[in-house]
């Protein structure tokens, strides 16, 4: 790998990962604002203008708190809980294809960190690490309340895995490719795979609201049973690193959600515009405006479903623990494998009998 | 590490780190997608169920029973015989030297993984989910509750 590469390669990745945290960041000041209009009072409004710097307030509040360990705790389980959730948590932003290319002197630069053959199953990977976060952390800290909200996320992010798993393969199906940026460069042209998977894509959403532990099935920090849940024990930026693991998370499985099922940076009309422009631009130029105009679709559609999850939040309330886990495996696993079959037997049968008939 | 520590948890936690270094030399040999099924099914699953049975079993140091002088002296001879086996395995196997001009680097990618699985392994492939299938329906009827039984 020449040296040429290597820079713009680190380059894309910082650049990720700082809009991750970014958009994380103000993930928090939206999800106030958003709790204030759906309750009819303003949210933050205090620092900057509409409460804007309410954030950064926050993670200054946050750092200069005092950090203490509790005495019986594990000391290097306890630090380390927050650690890998976090860690977790910024993994998964590497595969994610933000836009399609750039031309910047003749070279091809993707908006991707990581273009990966198997890029959907690296996902579900660090999905399934996410859990660690919580249960080292909830176990560390001594406490029977944090062991239950720890053994409450374990229990529901493993059952709720399988589903999401399930249903992510009836759009392997279709697609034949593990590839995120292939599933997205085969949904160009209004091809989304919404409209083929509508039933797979509820069932993908409503896991992923229980894999980020968001509010139908925040169990595991309910505080009406559990005092604080896993993170009872824990204070300052610690506390701030479970709580900013969540609203990353969440990002991420918004803009895999945009990815799968609603065409990534397709856009209606996007070869017209991509024409236009490269008429009145240049074919480099034009061809880079394009791609902006793209990646801005695709965050359009990502902090769509922030918003979602945060409407969400603030309208249904929690599932008791039983009713969690009837929905998980009683009900959302038969649906998904249903889909499966429905799939498999469209992509046999009924795929040559339309292609047949529409040529 | 997982081995010698003391508390359970820690070795359940260097396991998972062993996992990973195993994910890593898959990628080495060019393997991607087992390197990532490794870590979903065995990092992701398996492991969160340990941790989760040897948190509920709330272990404590000193209700460990002493282990007597025969275990060990047990333990230590069964040890060595599996390395002598491992050893012996190792040294009686021929490994091909890398020849680039018949060498596929597609050889652990997916297509080709499943192009092999379903073509040429076809009838154990159905074996294993079969027996797994087996497996499962077995541990489901073990722990359903029987009629007018309370667990709780």
């Amino acid at each position: 790998m020449d040296l040429v590469e290597f820079l713009v390669k680190t380059v894309t990745i910082v650049a990720v990962f700082g809009l991750t945290l970014l958009i994380a960041m103000y993930s928090t000041w939206a999800e106030r604002k958003v709790a204030g209009f759906i309750q009819d009072r303003s949210g933050p409004n205090r620092a900057g203008w509409g409460g804007l710097l309410q954030p950064l307030a926050d993670a200054g509040k946050m750092f200069f708190k005092e950090d203490f360990i509790p005495a019986l705790a594990n000391k290097w389980l306890f630090i380390a809980g927050p650690s890998l959730a976090m860690l977790t948590a910024l993994l998964a932003s590497a595969v994610i294809p933000f836009g399609s290319t750039f031309r910047i002197a003749g070279h091809e630069v993707a908006l991707q960190g990581v273009e990966s053959n198997i890029g959907i199953l690296y996902v579900f990977g660090v999905v399934a690490l996410g859990v660690y976060g919580i249960m080292v952390g909830g176990w560390a800290s001594n406490n029977k309340f944090s062991l239950l909200g720890a053994i409450r996320a374990a229990s529901q992010n493993i059952s709720y895995e399988v589903a999401m798993g399930l249903s992510l393969i009836a759009i392997l199906m279709m697609s034949s490719s593990l590839s995120l940026g292939e599933i997205v460069a085969q949904q160009h042209g209004m091809n989304w795979n919404i409209f083929y998977q509508p039933l797979g894509f509820i069932i993908f959403i409503t896991c992923s609201f229980a894999e980020c532990n968001r509010v139908p099935f925040d169990l595991p920090e309910c505080e009406t049973e559990l005092v604080g849940g896993y993170h009872t024990e824990y204070g300052s930026m610690k506390l701030g690193f479970y709580l900013f693991a969540e609203y990353i998370n969440m990002f991420i499985s918004s803009a895999i959600i945009s990815v799968l099922y609603f065409g990534g940076y397709n856009y209606p009309g996007m070869d017209f515009v991509y024409a236009q422009l490269v008429k009145s631009f240049g074919p480099d130029l034009g061809h880079n405006i394009a791609t902006l105009i793209g990646t801005a679709v695709f965050f359009g559609k990502a902090l769509f479903f922030v918003f979602f999850y945060m409407w969400v939040r603030w309208t249904i309330p929690r599932f008791r623990y039983d009713q969690l886990m009837n929905l998980g495996w009683k009900k959302l696993i038969p649906l998904a494998i249903f889909n499966i079959i429905i799939t498999g037997a469209a992509v046999l049968f009924l795929k040559p009998v339309i292609t047949a008939w529409l040529n | 590490m997982v081995v010698v520590s003391r508390n359970p948890i820690h070795s359940v936690l260097y396991l998972i780190l062993t996992f990973f270094t195993l994910s890593g030399h898959y990628i080495l040999l060019n393997a991607q997608f087992l390197a990532a099924v490794n870590i979903i099914v065995y990092a992701g699953a398996i492991m969160v169920l340990f941790l989760f049975v040897i948190m509920f079993l709330n272990m404590k140091q000193d209700q460990e029973e002493a282990k007597t002088n025969l275990t060990k002296i047990a333990a230590t001879i069964v040890g060595g015989t599996v390395f002598v086996i491992l050893f012996g395995a190792y040294r009686k196997t021929a490994i091909e030297p890398f020849n680039p001009q018949t060498y596929d680097s597609q050889i652990g990618m997916i297509e080709s993984l499943g192009h092999m699985l379903f073509r040429d392994y076809l009838l154990p492939f159905e074996l294993a989910s079969i027996l797994l299938l087996v497996a499962m329906v077995g541990a489901v009827l073990l722990g359903k509750r029987e009629i007018g039984e309370r667990h709780f």
